[in-house]
């Protein structure tokens, strides 16, 4: 019969020759290999501890951002939900009283603001939609869970904190997004 | 009958038609677009200017051209009459002007007002204005009043059409609506920020083509794409009852009245029906209005005829 690929190999139960036969030379060669691989560049990393540099490309667990003052950037306009493509965030929003101006930028904020993590496919049309600047996809990855229910995200699981150490540094994907849209823009 | 030639498409209309509604007879791309003027509300019109064509030929006694552009929404045809509009760059450009005046003072706040996908200043921009603003200086900005329990006048983003004026003049009984001042200080105001307590107040939110007026009770609670609007009818002895109801699942999240393709209303709907029947008793719901494809409240939205799968 004729092969129809030329990647067939015929199994030939030949006899082994003597140095075959005593494996020796074999399970040295073997030992060789995995000895050179001692003193080689190791590949892994200890995760938790140790983190690789992301691209900034990637997209990851989403933040809503505050502003120098601590104040929060979202205002409830409810662009990110409409360009959502999975329909992923949900949003209520309030007004903001007297006496909160140093919580919210403007007017209007958003009192629930809820992001299903099992919906959303990291596309980053909800930052390329914000108007203020507000959601970014941030290199965290979003952590394992066993209940569904804990993946849907609140605000408490998405705003920054106020005080500098708790600030999520978003400059490198701010610089890739605006970079992206003059490239895509000529 | 005048015959008139509107970007070369012809048509005869009656005497005293304005070219604005001829042009809307023809109907497509070639209508101008008009911020102030209402077809339902006599006496509005050429403020905004947003309509200027070019007249090219002024009638078959007179042929000459004019010489300005003249507002559409107030100039009658004449027979033989010859009008560019978008095949007039001149026209273009000057609306273009427009829309960047137009702008000057208007706050950039579209993520938090509450006429945001229905306004027709971010349709206007959008499709005619510049991408930026050239403006540098500080705009103009007003605190924001409560007329009554039920409308919020912003002021700032007012564009002076008047057309809630003359919605105020034609629809209520006793004038407590107007404009004060002059110029750049013009400002709609109800007089010493009195509550307007008739019947057909809450029209004034629907003729508004900006968020300066907004409906008090669904301030912030929603964002128009996000809502069904339904056709609904009630019995209601002031008005017609015919409206539309937005409704997010079986909640109704506001009500308004029933605009045409050029978004205007022409059953004008009451009070009560606008701020206070807001549960899914009191109104029969039609079925889901029919929504321009282009318009961000089609998002997510199934619409139009749906056929069966034979």
């Amino acid at each position: 019969m004729q092969a129809l690929t030329n990647r067939s190999k015929n199994v030939v139960d030949k006899k082994m020759t003597f140095m075959e036969r005593i494996y020796l030379p074999a399970i040295l060669s073997g030992m060789w290999i995995t000895l050179k691989h001692f003193f080689r560049k190791k590949n892994a990393l200890n995760y938790p501890e140790e983190k690789r540099p992301f691209a900034p490309v990637y997209r990851g667990w989403h933040v809503l951002k505050r502003d120098a003052k601590g104040r929060e950037n979202c205002t409830a306009c409810g662009l990110c939900a409409v360009a959502c493509p999975a329909e992923a965030i949900t949003m209520e929003a309030a007004e903001r009283r007297k006496g909160e101006e140093h919580l919210y930028r403007e007017e209007k904020y958003a009192a629930v603001y809820e992001i299903n993590m099992l919906r959303c496919i990291f596309c980053g049309l909800c930052e390329e939609a914000c108007p203020k600047e507000a959601i970014f996809l941030t290199d965290r990855i979003v952590p394992s869970d066993y209940v569904r229910q804990n993946f849907i995200f609140g605000k408490d699981m998405l705003v920054e904190g106020i005080d500098p150490a708790n600030r999520i540094d978003v400059t490198v994907r701010q610089k890739h997004i605006q970079e992206h849209k003059t490239g895509s823009g000529q | 009958m005048p015959k008139v030639k509107i970007d070369n498409f012809e048509i005869e209309v009656p005497d005293g038609t304005t070219i604005l509604n001829a042009a809307r007879q023809i109907g497509g791309d070639i209508v101008p677009p008009a911020m102030c003027y209402y077809s339902t509300l006599q006496g509005s019109g050429g403020k905004c200017r947003t309509c200027l064509v070019k007249v090219t030929k002024g009638s078959e006694k007179d042929p000459r051209p004019m010489p300005k552009l003249v507002a559409s929404c107030q100039q009658t045809v004449m027979d033989g009459m010859e009008v560019a509009n978008i095949t007039s760059e001149e026209v273009l450009n000057a609306r273009k002007g427009v829309v960047e005046f137009l702008l000057i003072n208007h706050p950039l706040d579209c993520p938090i007002c509450d006429q945001a996908g229905e306004c027709h200043l971010q349709d206007l921009a959008f499709e005619h204005g510049a991408e930026q603003t050239r403006y540098e200086f500080e705009r103009r900005t007003f605190e924001k009043i409560d007329i009554g329990p039920y409308i919020k006048l912003h002021m700032t983003r007012c564009i002076l059409c008047y057309r809630c004026v003359y919605t105020a003049n034609q629809l209520t009984d006793n004038r407590v609506h107007g404009i004060i001042n002059r110029g750049d200080h013009a400002e709609i105001s109800t007089f010493i920020e009195k509550a307007i307590d008739n019947d057909f107040s809450g029209n004034v939110i629907d003729v508004c083509p900006v968020g300066a007026l907004t409906d008090r009770t669904f301030r912030f609670k929603s964002r128009v794409w996000f809502l069904n609007p339904m056709n609904a009818h009630r019995d209601c002895p002031t008005c017609s009852g015919k409206a539309v109801v937005w409704m997010y699942g079986n909640e109704i999240f506001r009500v308004t009245a029933r605009k045409d393709k050029y978004d205007e209303v022409h059953d004008f709907i009451c009070n009560t029906c606008r701020f206070e029947k807001k549960a899914l008793s009191d109104w029969t719901v039609e079925g889901p209005r029919d929504i321009d494809r282009h318009s961000v409240i089609s998002q997510n939205h199934y619409e139009g005829q749906t056929q069966t799968v034979r």
